[in-house]
């Protein structure tokens, strides 16, 4: 058993309001030193498989086709 | 005339688009998104606005799947007319039909109300009717409205014609409700057979209501028929 741990956020040179609105509440809550907030998403999926390379051409083809829209996201998979 | 409504769980708009196009004389049918063909003789075809999916993962990606969606790339292929209003709009541009992405709206909240909105081509079957830099007056209702492409897809857009309807104050001049690239709020593919909007012209059918701008927009499909 394989867990896939995928992180799903918005590309960098787009605008991420939901980011920037979690900013600006840590600004006003007077937590200095943040210089960016970034929000993403993450889906956890547990793969029956032992094999570390099919479970990584597996969700990344998960990735392409339905868990990230790349016109405007990117993801990054961790395998544990 | 023949316009065909696509279904799926969590759609909300079907009924209002189905009294629309009757109001126009058209014929229609409600088919639901497991159907895996779309009716023969369909003039047009109607993706409706809603929450396909509860807008689960992101708005529309869930839809694209769907068994009729095969059916739907087919005949947008083959050159059929397709038209997505709204969450429409998202399916679209999930399945690829469409160019770019529907992001959460810059200010975060659901925005519903009416907004003007300006012609900005009209060589289409879709906005054949109006002129250029007309202001119609036609209602939004959505959180993910915020249309995105990136520099070089823009490009594209532009020198094909292929940005339809940009939000706009009553004058005409830019005013942006939720944060799209160049104010967009509808865009065809290069074909252009396959048209995409935000708004809801649907719910812009009668002057006592609010506006029958939506009438116009509609026709145009009526006409090309």
């Amino acid at each position: 058993m394989i867990k896939a741990i995928v992180n799903i956020s918005l590309k960098a040179g787009v605008l991420d309001s939901q980011g920037k609105a979690v900013h600006h509440a840590l600004d006003s809550l007077h937590f200095e030193g943040v210089k960016d907030v970034r929000v993403g998403k993450q889906i956890v999926l547990q793969l029956d498989t032992d094999d570390k390379a099919k479970a990584m051409s597996d969700v990344e083809k998960m990735c392409e086709e339905i868990l990230a829209n790349t016109v405007i996201e990117d993801y990054d998979i961790e395998l544990v | 005339m023949k316009v065909s409504i696509l279904q799926f769980p969590g759609t909300n708009c079907e009924y209002d688009t189905q009294h629309a196009f009757e109001k126009l004389g058209a014929q229609t049918e409600i088919v639901w998104h497991k159907s895996e063909t779309i009716p023969e003789d369909t003039d047009l075809l109607v993706v409706a606005g809603g929450f396909s999916y509860g807008d689960y993962l992101r708005s529309g990606a869930i839809a694209k799947f769907s068994p009729v969606m095969q059916a739907v790339s087919s005949y947008a292929k083959d050159g059929g007319k397709v038209l997505g209003i709204c969450n429409g709009f998202q399916v679209l541009t999930e399945a690829g039909l469409l160019p770019g992405a529907l992001k959460r709206n810059d200010g975060l909240h659901f925005i519903s109300k009416h907004h003007t909105l300006k012609v900005e081509n009209n060589d289409n079957v879709f906005l054949k009717k109006l002129e250029k830099s007309d202001i119609v007056n036609i209602p939004i209702a959505h959180h993910d409205g915020n249309y995105y492409i990136d520099d070089e897809g823009l490009k594209e857009l532009h020198a094909n014609n292929q940005i339809l309807l940009t939000y706009c104050d009553a004058d005409g001049n830019i005013s942006n409700p939720n944060g799209s690239v160049e104010s967009i709020a509808g865009v065809c593919n290069k074909e252009k057979n396959v048209f995409g909007l935000m708004p809801h012209p649907e719910r812009a059918m009668e002057v006592i209501l609010g506006s029958d701008d939506g009438v116009k927009m509609l026709e145009g499909f009526i006409e090309s028929c």
